[in-house]
């Protein structure tokens, strides 16, 4: 035996985004379907700002870090997703390039009492073409609003699913990613079944 | 407070391409076997830890360091040939279509 790994096959990972504004459930949904306690990781300005800031002439490096949660869902032996909570100031959008880059799609949480706050996300994946869904975090306090009023507040194309769930709950959570998951089949060309 | 690129010497980039938060990281037999030069704790302890296949970012939450310094230290052994990475499929790469019915049925059945 000269081996101590186990000869376990790697998992293909795919990485899932969760977006929306300050306090819309993002973390909450993360840790509502994740297998573990959600971890989280840090990236320093000092790194990633390299080739975006100008930095010449500046001789104090800044080591602003940005927090993001994570979880993880192994599905059998083959394949691990890992959902990552987006950070939420505008200031860090570099940070999403790479983590949309590669990504399977994102889900965009959406607080009615907040509407505005979860554009930025919408726009960012518009523009990317990273395939999402909208998923509208009932609040318990929160008006009830049909899904046609909604689409027409976001200003959502046709085609996009606008989905309704309770973040803390594990099933209404596990729904909004099986439906990002059926998105994605649907616009891959291939029909969901 | 320790500068968090202390411990690589103060390089930011990493010796090979960056690595996605995602990419798979596991050590390999020549890692097992103890060789590897000039290590620090931290490399011996990504070894460890990759003992089993894991993702990038969860080496660092384990390692509680910050990404862009796990990715110096990654690329310090991949340069010495002690771990094996696993890229996730990049952009326009969709995973094929049994895969994203497995992940379906798999969300369906946790």
């Amino acid at each position: 035996m000269d081996s101590g790994r186990s000869e376990r096959p790697v998992p293909t990972a795919i990485k899932i985004l969760v977006a929306g504004g300050f306090g819309a459930g993002k973390t909450t949904l993360v840790g509502a379907v994740s297998e573990i306690r959600p971890l989280q990781t840090e990236e320093s300005l000092t790194a990633a700002g390299i080739g975006t800031d100008d930095l010449s002439g500046v001789e104090r490096k800044s080591t602003t870090t940005v927090a993001m949660d994570f979880g993880r869902i192994t599905i059998g032996s083959e394949i691990v997703l890992y959902l990552f909570g987006t950070p939420g100031q505008d200031r860090f959008w570099f940070l999403w390039d790479e983590l949309a880059l590669g990504a399977l799609g994102a889900v965009v949480l959406a607080d009615t009492r907040r509407l505005a706050d979860c554009f930025p996300s919408i726009d960012y994946f518009e523009r990317r073409g990273t395939p999402f869904v909208v998923a509208v975090n009932c609040f318990d306090d929160a008006v009830t609003y049909s899904e046609v009023e909604v689409r027409e507040a976001l200003d959502l194309d046709g085609h996009v699913p606008l989905l309704l769930c309770d973040a803390r709950d594990r099933e209404s959570s596990k729904a909004v990613l099986i439906g990002l998951v059926e998105h994605v089949l649907a616009l891959s060309g291939l029909r969901p079944r | 407070m320790v500068r968090p690129y202390a411990m690589t010497g103060g390089r930011v980039v990493p010796a090979s391409d960056k690595f996605d938060v995602v990419a798979m990281v596991v050590a390999n037999r020549a890692a097992l076997s103890g060789v590897g030069y000039g290590l620090q704790p931290e490399h011996r302890a990504i070894l460890a830890y990759a003992r089993e296949p894991l993702a990038v970012a969860e080496l660092a939450s384990h390692l509680d360091l910050a990404l862009g310094v796990v990715r110096v230290l990654l690329g310090d052994l991949l340069g010495q040939g002690l771990i094996e990475m696993y890229e996730p499929q990049g952009a326009g790469g969709l995973p094929s279509e049994r895969v994203l019915r497995a992940v379906i049925n798999g969300l369906r059945a946790l």
